[in-house]
C-alpha cells in the first residue's frame, strides 16, 4: 500500500503549483484554473486522511465532497464575472484590468 | 455525534431557517414584481431581518446546540447574529434609495444581500470547521456578485473580479490549514480538535500544527484585511455599489473576524503563546499601514476603506490582549465600529444625488451650508471613527486599550493612541472641507430618500448611546465572551 506521506508529498506540491499559478498568471480564466489546483490539492489530502488515519470516521470524505461542491458554485460565479468584465474591457488580462491603482 | 437529525435542531437554527426562507421568497418575487415597482422587496427584505432579529433575540441566555453538535447557539453567536442583522437592516433601508438613483431595477440585490447574511451567521454559530466554510463560502459567493452589480460600470467589474481572485485564494489557504488540523488530530470540531492536541505528547511543538496556524491565520487575514494581505481592499471597496462596501466593511470583516476569534480561542487555545506574538505583529502593522496611507486618498470610499484596514488593527489588539478583557473590549468594538461605517457610507450614499457622485472628499465642500443636519450627523461619525469623546468610538478604544495596558502590551496601547491621533487628521479633512470651505456654485438640494434618512438616525442614536452610557452594551459583551472557553 502506498504510504500516507507520498499523498502528502503530492498534495503539497500541487497546492504549492496552484499557489505558484494563481500569483503568476495574468488571464483571469488561468489564474481561477490555478485555484482549482489549490482546492483539488485539499480535497487530495482529506481523503488521504480519513483513509489511513485510524480514529477518524468519514469527516474528511464529506467534508472534500463539500468542497468539490462549493468550488463549483465559486466556478460558476466566477465565469460569470470574466464573461461580464469581458463585455466591457474586451479583455481578461488582469493587468489591463486596472483602472484604480492599487 | 451519532445523533441524527432532528426537527428540533431546526427549531434552534429558527433564526437561520426563516431568513433563508425570506430570501428564497425575495427571489422569486423577484419574478412576478412589475418593473420599475421593486422597491417594496426591500421595505419586505427589511421586515424579514426584523423578524429573525426578535427570533434571534428570543434565544438570548440559552445555549444549544444542533445538528449532532456541529451548531452552536450561545450568547457569543448570539450576539454576532444581533450585530449582522442590524447592520443588514441598516444596508438593506440604504440600498432601496442607492438602486433607484443608480437605475438598477433588480430584487435579487435584496436577495443576495440576505444570502449573504445567513452566511454570516452560520459562521457566528459555526463550532465545526465545516459549517465554518460552508457559512464562509455563503457569506463570500453572495458578495462576490453584489460587488460585481452595476454590470455597465467598469469599476463594479473591476472590483468584483479582484474579490473573486482573492477571495478564492485565501478559502483554499484556510482549506489548507483546515485539512492540517484535520490530519493532526482527526477531527473537525473545535472542541474535539482542542481536546486531541491536549492528550497527544508533543502536539504544540509540531511543525504541521504551526503550520496550520499560520495557514489559518493568513486565510482569516485576508477576510478580515489585515496587513499585509489587505492589497485588494481599496479596490474592491471604491468599485463596488456602496451599499455592498457597507456590507463588506460592517459585516463581512466582523464575521470573519468572529470565526478567526472562535476557532483561535476555542480549537488552538495551547498555542496561545505563539499565535499571540502574531497577532500583535499584524494588529501593528495593520493599524499603522492602514492610518498613514488613509493620509494620501482623494476619495471618500477609498479613505474609508483604509480606515477600516485601520480599524481592524484596533480590533486585533483585543485578541492580542486575550480573555476575558480583551476579547469582550473587541466584541463591545466590533458593535461600536459596524455601527459609526455603517454611517459614515450611508453619508456617501446621501452626497449620490445627480452629477455629484459622494465619493470624492471635495464633493463633501460646503456640506454645513447646504445640510446643517447631514454635516453634523457626518461630524459624528467621523469624530466616532477617531475616537472622540463622547462618541462610540472613544469607549471602544478606551477598553481595547485599556486591556492591552493590563496585560503588559504597553506599547501595543501607545503605538495605537499614536495611530488615533494620525487618523484624526484625515477625518477632520472631510470635516474641514464641511465646515471651512464656501458652498460651491452648483451646489444642489440634498433629497435623502426615506429609507435612507431611518438608517442615518439609527446609526447617529446608537453612536451616541454607547458613547454616553455605555454600560449596558459593555455588559453584553462581557455576557457574550463568558462561556466561551
Amino acid at each position: 500500500m502506498v504510504p500516507l506521506s507520498h499523498y502528502l508529498i503530492l498534495s503539497a506540491a500541487l497546492f504549492a503549483i496552484g499557489m505558484f499559478g494563481a500569483l503568476t498568471r495574468r488571464n483571469a480564466i488561468g489564474i481561477l484554473m490555478a485555484l482549482e489546483l489549490m482546492f483539488n490539492a485539499v480535497n487530495l489530502n482529506f481523503v488521504a486522511f480519513s483513509r489511513y488515519l485510524p480514529q477518524t470516521m468519514l469527516q474528511g470524505q464529506i467534508f472534500a465532497i463539500f468542497v468539490i461542491t462549493v468550488a463549483a458554485a465559486e466556478a460558476a460565479v466566477g465565469l460569470a464575472i470574466v464573461l461580464g468584465l469581458y463585455r466591457n474591457f474586451k479583455s481578461v488580462n488582469v493587468d489591463e484590468i486596472n483602472l484604480m491603482k492599487g | 455525534m451519532t445523533q441524527a437529525f432532528n426537527i428540533a435542531d431546526l427549531s434552534t437554527a429558527a433564526p437561520e431557517v426563516i431568513l433563508s426562507a425570506v430570501a428564497m421568497l425575495i427571489l422569486v418575487l423577484d419574478f412576478i414584481a412589475p418593473r420599475g415597482k421593486r422597491d417594496w422587496l426591500g421595505y419586505l427584505s427589511v421586515l424579514g431581518v426584523l423578524l429573525t432579529l426578535m427570533v434571534v433575540i428570543r434565544q438570548w441566555g440559552a445555549t444549544r446546540s444542533a445538528f449532532s453538535g456541529q451548531y452552536l447557539s450561545d450568547p457569543f453567536a448570539l450576539f454576532f447574529k444581533i450585530l449582522f442583522l442590524v447592520s443588514t437592516a441598516l444596508i438593506l433601508l440604504m440600498s432601496i434609495g442607492y438602486l433607484r438613483g443608480e437605475g438598477v431595477d433588480r430584487g435579487e440585490f435584496y436577495g443576495l444581500i440576505l444570502f449573504a447574511t445567513l452566511g454570516m451567521m452560520f459562521m457566528a454559530s459555526a463550532v465545526d470547521l465545516l459549517i465554518l466554510y460552508v457559512g464562509l463560502e455563503t457569506m463570500s459567493i453572495p458578495i462576490y456578485i453584489l460587488a460585481g452589480f452595476l454590470k455597465r460600470e467598469r469599476r463594479s467589474n473591476e472590483a468584483a473580479l479582484k474579490y473573486l481572485l482573492m477571495g478564492g485564494f485565501s478559502s483554499a489557504v484556510i482549506l489548507y490549514g483546515i485539512v492540517m488540523l484535520y490530519g493532526l488530530t482527526g477531527a473537525t470540531g473545535l472542541k474535539e480538535i482542542a481536546s486531541s492536541l491536549t492528550a497527544g505528547t508533543g502536539m504544540f511543538s509540531n511543525p504541521a500544527l504551526i503550520l496550520a496556524m499560520v495557514m489559518l491565520a493568513a486565510g482569516f487575514g485576508f477576510k478580515i484585511a489585515a496587513v499585509p494581505f489587505h492589497m485588494y481592499i481599496p479596490d474592491v471597496y471604491e468599485g463596488a455599489p456602496t451599499p455592498v462596501t457597507a456590507l463588506l466593511s460592517a459585516a463581512s470583516e466582523i464575521a470573519g473576524l468572529a470565526i478567526l476569534l472562535r476557532v483561535f480561542l476555542v480549537a488552538i487555545p495551547g498555542l496561545q503563546v505563539r499565535w499571540t506574538l502574531l497577532f500583535y505583529v499584524l494588529s501593528l502593522l495593520t493599524m499603522t499601514v492602514g492610518n498613514v496611507v488613509a493620509i494620501a486618498q482623494s476619495n471618500i470610499k477609498r479613505m474609508l476603506a483604509y480606515s477600516s484596514i485601520a480599524h481592524v488593527g484596533y480590533l486585533l489588539i483585543g485578541l492580542v490582549a486575550g480573555p476575558e478583557r480583551g476579547i469582550s473590549a473587541t466584541l463591545l468594538y466590533t458593535l461600536v465600529y459596524a455601527l459609526m461605517t455603517l454611517g459614515a457610507f450611508a453619508m456617501v450614499i446621501l452626497l449620490c444625488v445627480g452629477e455629484v457622485k459622494g465619493e470624492r472628499i471635495d464633493d463633501f465642500t460646503g456640506l454645513a451650508q447646504r445640510s446643517p443636519m447631514a454635516a453634523a450627523a457626518m461630524l459624528i461619525f467621523l469624530l466616532s471613527l477617531a475616537g472622540v469623546p463622547p462618541t462610540a468610538g472613544f469607549v471602544g478604544k478606551l477598553y481595547l486599550f485599556g486591556a492591552a495596558i493590563e496585560r503588559g502590551y504597553v506599547w501595543l496601547a501607545v503605538i495605537a493612541v499614536v495611530n488615533s491621533a494620525i487618523s484624526l487628521f484625515y477625518y477632520m479633512k472631510v470635516t474641514m472641507a464641511m465646515y471651512m470651505r464656501d458652498i460651491p456654485p452648483a451646489g444642489l438640494a440634498l433629497s435623502p430618500s426615506r429609507p435612507l434618512r431611518v438608517a442615518l438616525f439609527v446609526a447617529v442614536v446608537g453612536t451616541l448611546a454607547i458613547g454616553v452610557y455605555p454600560g449596558p452594551f459593555l455588559d453584553l459583551a462581557r455576557a457574550s465572551v463568558a462561556g466561551l472557553w
